[in-house]
């Protein structure tokens, strides 16, 4: 009886984390930034593979629901966490911050998974962006939560050990969701609605279960995002937030968890290593695509062979 | 139309007077079915006759704008697709539509998706590896890579996973070599001498249709034409000018 994949999955990324959070405080600041960001976008990638990769969702609003978690858990934070707490104080209300973003990200999803039952393709992709852009102005135009200049001044409570935390969770728990039998549901539902429809499964169901999870998964990450730049502002959950995401699942390979992390971990390196030109990082993502798109459309680290589910975007 | 030599027997499945519509047009209009328990019943017709669209209303796949189906003496007309398949109808849609990405294995266990007895979904595997030893042959294998004939195997191994009572297949024989026809069709009627299973089969291959069932349907354009026995219809000259070949 060979391993289970989801153990091996669990056993590397918890390694990992205890690995970083070993080395955290031997790092510089730079790298520790680094780390986190790399940690944090491979939440947000992992989470959307769940709606785009698995169930095959072509989804644009991801930033819209880490929008929702960072506000949220900030509000919360900046509100409720006194300054005389202890450190075991602040990491425990941290943790119910983060949670309270998430379930909001996750309403919010929900609602977005709604419509999804009727559109397919690029009328759900439009419709996911337009929502995430309502959320963004919602944000933009509600002074208690800063209006357009966004929320500073929260405390720096993300560290290593939360986001890698995090990221082992997130990994552990899509990959278990994803072999299980009631995870197959997904993979089916991408596959054929007509066929998963004819199995006895109920794809509607499925489609608003990945859309409320990834949503929650991504409320988490834009938690520990904003307590980890300390500042949060709409600009910052934009359409090219949303791209970035959606491009590191589809260079990963759409459906593909260990390939959408490289690719998560490829694409957040890659800017900073591009710093002098960091202003042409779009064009550098348009090239990428573009070039990815026609040499290896089956995703870049997807070592698999035969058909995967990128001919229909 | 009173279709007389089956309201004698029992029918596990009825309809009545269904409609479906898409938009202006009418792919079925006013048909009445009457499926006997434990037989073989094949709706035959051309391209565009409403074959598919009858068997996907009854799934629970298009609404009907009017009629009733009953199957079991249960109203389904307004059932979602996946609460039908629970009361042990299923469906082998046309085209073979399996889940191409996934491996055979878990085609199948999809197909038990509604299963809750381990011991038994490993029986049903069995019995159905006895059936296409071919499936056991390939089960690590992604199913959007087996051949047409294997596919179609895979299809209907899937909807055996659900224990059905009553089983539509849709066209089985679409773009599969001969030799694998006959072969998927030996099994069928196995699958309803052995198992008890009612079978509705949609078929543009009346020959072979006609010969594995009992009672046959034809549509024409949305509606009934002829109906009776198989071996009538096989003499039917009607049938014979238009689907037989003389």
């Amino acid at each position: 009886m060979p391993v289970p994949r989801q153990h091996v999955a669990l056993l590397a990324t918890l390694a990992l984390a205890g690995a970083v959070t070993a080395f955290g405080g031997s790092l510089n600041a730079y790298h520790l930034d680094v780390a986190m960001n790399v940690g944090i976008a491979i939440i947000l990638a992992v989470s959307l593979n769940l709606v785009n990769g698995h169930t095959g969702q072509f989804s644009l609003g991801h930033a819209g629901f880490m929008a929702v978690g960072a506000y949220l858990s900030s509000a919360f934070t900046l509100r409720l966490v006194p300054a005389s707490a202890s450190a075991f104080e602040q990491h425990l209300l941290f943790f119910a911050a983060l949670l309270t973003g998430a379930l909001a990200a996750a309403v919010a999803g929900f609602l977005i998974g709604l419509p999804s039952l009727r559109l397919k393709g690029d009328y759900l992709a439009l419709i996911t962006l337009g929502f995430a852009e309502i959320i963004r102005v919602v944000f933009q135009n509600t002074p208690a939560l800063g209006g357009a200049i966004g929320l500073n001044g929260m405390a720096p409570l993300t560290t290593i050990a939360w986001t890698f935390g995090w990221v082992a969770v997130t990994v552990f728990t899509v990959s278990c969701l994803i072999n299980s039998t009631y995870g197959r549901g997904f993979l089916a539902v991408r596959d054929d609605e007509i066929a998963a429809s004819a199995s006895g499964i109920n794809p509607t169901r499925y489609k608003v279960v990945a859309f409320t999870l990834g949503a929650f998964v991504a409320g988490i990450a834009g938690g520990l995002f904003a307590h980890h730049q300390l500042a949060i502002d709409p600009r910052g959950f934009d359409f090219f937030r949303s791209v970035e995401i959606v491009v590191m699942v589809i260079l990963g390979g759409r459906g593909n968890t260990l390939g959408v992390i490289l690719a998560a971990v490829l694409l957040t390196l890659l800017p900073e290593f591009l710093r002098p030109v960091a202003e042409y990082r779009m064009v550098l993502y348009a090239a990428l695509l573009i070039g990815l798109m026609l040499l290896r459309p089956q995703g870049v680290f997807n070592l698999r062979l035969g058909r995967s589910a990128t001919g229909k975007i | 139309m009173v279709k007389t030599h089956l309201r004698l027997l029992p029918s596990v499945l009825t309809l009545s007077h269904l409609s479906v519509a898409y938009g202006p047009i009418h792919a079925v209009n006013d048909i009445s079915l009457e499926i006997p328990r434990g037989a073989i019943v094949t709706l035959i017709g051309g391209n565009g006759a409403g074959k598919t669209t009858t068997l996907q209303s009854i799934s629970g796949l298009v609404r009907p704008a009017a009629g009733v189906i009953r199957f079991d003496g249960t109203d389904i007309t307004r059932l979602a697709p996946h609460q039908i398949v629970a009361l042990g109808l299923c469906h082998v849609p046309e085209g073979r539509l399996v889940f191409a990405n996934l491996s055979v294995a878990e085609n199948l266990a999809l197909g038990a998706y509604l299963q809750r007895d381990p011991a038994l979904v490993e029986q049903t595997r069995d019995h159905i590896f006895t059936l296409f030893p071919r499936l056991k042959e390939r089960l690590k294998q992604t199913a959007g890579t087996l051949s047409g004939g294997e596919q179609q195997m895979l299809a209907i191994g899937r909807a055996l996973m659900g224990r059905p009572r009553f089983l539509m297949l849709d066209e089985p024989s679409l773009g599969i070599a001969p030799r694998l026809v006959t072969t998927i069709f030996e099994r069928i009627v196995e699958i309803n001498r052995d198992q008890g299973i009612t079978i509705l089969l949609v078929e543009q291959n009346a020959h072979l249709a006609l010969e594995i069932s009992s009672h046959a349907y034809v549509l024409e354009t949305g509606r009934i034409s002829i109906s009776g026995p198989s071996a009538d219809l096989r003499a039917d000259p009607r049938l014979k000018a238009a689907y037989l070949g003389g």
